[in-house]
């Protein structure tokens, strides 16, 4: 296999292209996907795919995510044959799809990261129900102190939670794996924010296919053979 | 900053005081503000100048250092609520005094969605601008919108959205205005984090604004815009 995962917060520059030796598919990813891609492909037994990230942190600029994702784009275009990019949306309004119209690059469909794990139609009944919502995946629950209460200033003015959160009702945990440990500490998130908790388990969702997908694309272009092992 | 720890406001003269006060403002530091406001008003300054040299100039430059980067959303938030209780002294005075009214704005934030920090920040300052600002609050779908319009007959609307699923409807609220014929009554403003000037071109509103301070130069000048058309029609 050639992409292993680390809990990288700033990226993770897995990418094993160089110039002059195309390699098959590069997959950019947002930071807080990084594991669970990972995931993806050792279950799945997938080969040649490789994995570079923008920082996890962009969660909190959407501003910054389309000239990033721009840029990972230029500088790996000659060593790949193609790129996907595992984001949604997130916040750009549109400007991320634009630019990868540009580029001729592939992205996951979705608003953001909650929908494409639950499903799109699951998720516009979950928001539906209650808008006041604040989504947690397992990425979110474990770095919420360092995202949400350091990444908005909570630690440093506590009376900001309700500038925030005040017309929040609940938390809602989108969980991908099955961890006790992740179940206690986004209950705990919840009484910080003074939400009430609700867990629903999503599994990997349309991250899992989309990956397969992309890897299976890429080797029937590049050969004709399937190269999956799943 | 300045050090809080040695300075007594009511030891300042007017000018000191405004630079502490628009200090103590960019600190976030909400009881400051206070006292530096009642002071001011002690010395015998009208609420309108206290509102626009002590507290307007001071939110302006954090505006300015927040677009540089200087400064972030909490900071911001922080200079926001000690502006807002500032105001909250000059509010009531503000009416019985009779400051100088730019225009109305009814401003909301579009159905679907919660978020209200650029709203009320918009708000906020387009108050202190002397903009008469009726606030519709969140989730205000286009019946809301329209009964807003008509009963409070504004200058402008403003819409406010902060996630990508809810700011499409920007456009049913637009587009509703061109079926009743009631668009061009009014100026449009349309803001929020995933916004763009290129979707308010697209969804038939007259400006994006980036920001508070933008969005009430916005005003201003849409304002002087259409004060000088209806001049010229004279």
């Amino acid at each position: 296999m050639d992409v292993a995962t680390t809990e990288l917060s700033t990226g993770c520059d897995l990418d094993k292209g160089r110039a002059g030796i195309m390699r098959p598919l590069l997959i950019i990813a947002c930071g807080a996907l990084a594991r669970e891609v990972g995931w993806v492909i050792k279950a799945n037994g997938i080969d040649g795919v490789d994995l570079t990230c923008l920082p996890a942190e962009l969660h909190n600029y959407p501003d910054r995510i389309t000239p990033e994702m721009a840029d990972k784009i230029d500088a790996n275009t000659d060593k790949y044959e193609r790129i996907v990019a595992l984001y949604a949306d997130c916040g750009t309004g549109g400007t991320l799809d634009a630019m990868l119209a540009t580029k001729n690059v592939e992205r996951i469909g979705g608003p953001h990261c909650y929908a494409f794990y639950s499903g799109e139609d699951a998720f516009e009944m979950m928001h539906e129900d209650e808008l006041g919502t604040l989504y947690l995946t397992d990425y979110l629950v474990r770095f919420f102190d360092r995202l949400i209460i350091k990444g908005l200033g909570i630690d440093r003015h506590p009376e900001l939670r309700d500038a925030y959160f005040g017309n929040y009702k609940r938390l809602m945990y989108l969980a991908q794996t099955e961890d006790n440990s992740l179940v206690e500490k986004a209950k705990d998130a919840a009484a910080t924010l003074g939400l009430e908790y609700a867990y629903r388990f999503t599994g990997y969702g349309g991250l899992g296919d989309f990956i397969v997908e992309q890897a299976k694309k890429g080797h029937e272009d590049a050969d004709g053979n399937n190269r999956l092992l799943a | 900053m300045a050090d809080e720890e040695d300075i007594v406001l009511s030891e300042l003269n007017d000018e000191e005081l405004v630079q502490q006060m628009h200090d103590d403002l960019y600190d976030g530091l909400a009881d400051e503000v206070v006292e530096g406001t009642e002071i001011l008003l002690s010395r015998g300054w009208t609420p309108y100048d206290t509102l626009t040299k002590a507290l307007v100039e001071g939110m302006r430059i954090v505006g300015i250092d927040f677009r540089d980067g200087i400064l972030f959303v909490p900071e911001v938030l922080m200079a926001a609520n000690s502006m807002k209780s500032g105001m909250g002294i000059l509010r009531p005075l503000l009416v019985e005094t009779g400051a100088p009214k730019m225009g109305k704005i009814v401003i909301g934030t579009v159905k679907g969605d919660i978020h209200d920090i650029g709203k009320n920040l918009v708000g906020m300052m387009m108050e202190g601008a002397g903009f008469e600002v009726v606030d519709l609050g969140i989730n205000i779908d286009v019946d809301k919108y329209l009964a807003a319009l008509e009963e409070h007959e504004p200058d402008i609307l403003g819409m406010s959205a902060l996630l990508t699923t809810t700011m499409p409807y920007m456009k049913v609220v637009i587009d509703t205005m061109k079926e009743k014929g009631i668009r061009n009554d009014y100026i449009v403003l349309v803001g929020g984090a995933p916004l763009n000037e290129a979707f308010a071109e697209n969804v038939g509103a007259d400006a994006y604004c980036r920001d508070a301070a933008v969005a009430v130069e916005t005003a201003k000048e849409w304002m002087s815009r259409r004060q000088s058309s209806a001049l010229a029609a004279t």
